[in-house]
């Protein structure tokens, strides 16, 4: 990953974190998409010079906490959000976002928003685990992230844990699935984090990436 | 959780074709512009299969990977053709969301395990192509078939697909080389029989030639979602027509993209 092109001295528009877990192209191809200039990085200075901030990620809590401790990016993350740049995680990237995980046994997290990640437990009636595919999201609360996006919207999602924000205050978008209705999208000042995947999510995914890089947070 | 239609393009010398029960192809058109115009007449994902590439022992076409996931932004698979890792990372880091494993998972089972392992669960597809079987030795009553129907395995249909859920892959296609092309209806009993013995998502594939087949489908077949062809590269039926009467028959699906 390490021969990705780079800007030269321009600082990009949009950051996003490249910390070994999980596939960026797809982030990157739906922001070139509707025009706005991103690139994926793990320079700890370059993230914190970005106007704006993705920090994605797929795979497991654990390797994701370990891996980033490893290339010193966990305060990277922290001082990015304590500065008040927008920040965007995105499923395993909201999740560990999050206090703590139950994945691996049980993974202390970073901790930017109060709350923990839960396990689907199997239910009756039988939902597949993980959940792949698409379902809707509730708005919560008219964040401007879903800006010329309707209630009950469908995203697609990719998850076997999912997020408990541990007040509704930060709740902005819930979602239902095996019996569960979980918050799929959070947010606290310039901090907000999806579960679901707005850059697999066709038109609607692009309308609430194409917000976030207009988004000015009221902090 | 919505059902997906999910749209196949079998793409051979880049153009995408399609034959019946795996033979006697015929070139339909350009896989981009099908990309693009699938998915923005509503298709849940779309799934490419390099169709020779297995059979012709060459790599991937990358390339198409990559012009594919500049121009739609909702996930897609590729197979065909995958023989490493590093073919696995070469078509994620393209662009795409899954890769499909059919003939190398039958031949190098322990290739899943790690697939899974290095890029997660979700990005590695089993794709199996079960044909029946009179055998007793199959007590399915499928065998699996690789190499695009060249080769018999001597494998259970459901035997392989539990076995590829413990070795980590997130979803299975079950492709009954029966049904492919037939536009005759899925195979709704073998489809049930897999996805009610595995606890991750299983895509039905072959057959589908009306709505009332996807009805069936995932109504009695318990698919999580389907896979059509013929019935949407013939023009026959749109996506929106297909997802109105699944919407009709009570069954949920996207309605907005």
């Amino acid at each position: 990953m390490s021969d990705r092109p780079r800007f030269g001295t321009i600082n990009s528009v949009i950051a996003i974190i490249d910390y070994n877990a999980g596939n960026l192209t797809s982030v990157k191809l739906a922001l070139e998409y509707i025009g706005v200039d991103s690139e994926i990085t793990s320079d700890p200075e370059r993230i914190l010079k970005a106007q704006r901030v993705i920090f994605p990620g797929v795979g497991a809590a654990g390797s994701a906490m370990a891996n980033l401790q490893a290339m010193g990016l966990v305060e990277t993350v922290k001082s990015v959000v304590a500065n008040g740049t927008p920040f965007l995680g995105i499923c395993l990237g909201m999740q560990i976002a999050l206090e703590a995980s139950e994945e691996d046994g049980g993974t202390a997290c970073i901790g930017l928003i109060p709350g923990n990640v839960k396990r689907f437990v199997p239910s009756i009636p039988v939902c597949k685990i993980p959940q792949i595919g698409w379902n809707t999201v509730q708005i919560a609360w008219p964040h401007p992230l879903f800006e010329g996006i309707d209630d009950s919207s469908e995203f697609y999602f990719v998850h076997s844990y999912y997020p408990c924000a541990s007040s509704d205050s930060y709740v902005m978008g819930e979602t239902a699935y095996n019996g569960v209705r979980f918050a799929s999208a959070i947010g606290k000042a310039n901090l907000f984090a999806v579960q679901f995947h707005p850059e697999r999510s066709g038109r609607i995914g692009l309308r609430m990436l194409q917000n976030f890089s207009k988004w000015v947070p009221l902090c | 959780m919505l059902k997906r239609i999910i749209p196949c393009l079998d793409v051979r010398n880049r153009k995408v074709t399609k034959g019946v029960k795996f033979r006697d192809n015929v070139d339909l058109g350009d896989p981009i512009e099908m990309a693009i115009a699938y998915s923005e007449g509503g298709c849940d994902e779309l799934v490419f299969y390099d169709i020779t590439a297995s059979a012709e022992r060459r790599p991937i076409d990358i390339d198409m990977v990559r012009k594919v996931a500049k121009v739609i932004h909702i996930p897609f698979a590729v197979g065909g053709g995958i023989e490493t890792i590093d073919d696995m990372y070469r078509v994620l880091e393209a662009g795409a969301e899954k890769v499909s494993v059919n003939s190398l998972a039958v031949k190098k089972p322990a290739i899943i395990a790690e697939g899974a392992r290095q890029f997660g669960s979700q990005c590695i597809v089993l794709g199996m192509d079960p044909v029946k079987s009179d055998n007793p030795e199959f007590s399915s009553g499928y065998e699996i078939t690789t190499r695009g129907f060249r080769e018999f395995t001597g494998m259970d249909a459901l035997e392989w697909a539990k076995r590829a859920e413990d070795l980590g892959v997130g979803e299975i296609v079950v492709n009954s080389v029966d049904a492919d092309g037939t536009r005759e209806g899925f195979e709704v009993q073998l489809t049930r029989l897999i996805s009610t013995n595995v606890g991750i998502p299983v895509v039905a594939s072959g057959g589908a030639g009306t709505p009332q087949h996807l009805v069936d489908v995932f109504n009695e077949g318990a698919a999580d979602a389907a896979i059509v062809a013929s019935m949407v590269h013939s023009g026959d039926y749109t996506i929106k027509q297909i997802k109105d009467e699944l919407a009709a028959a009570g069954i949920d699906v996207r309605r907005n993209w």
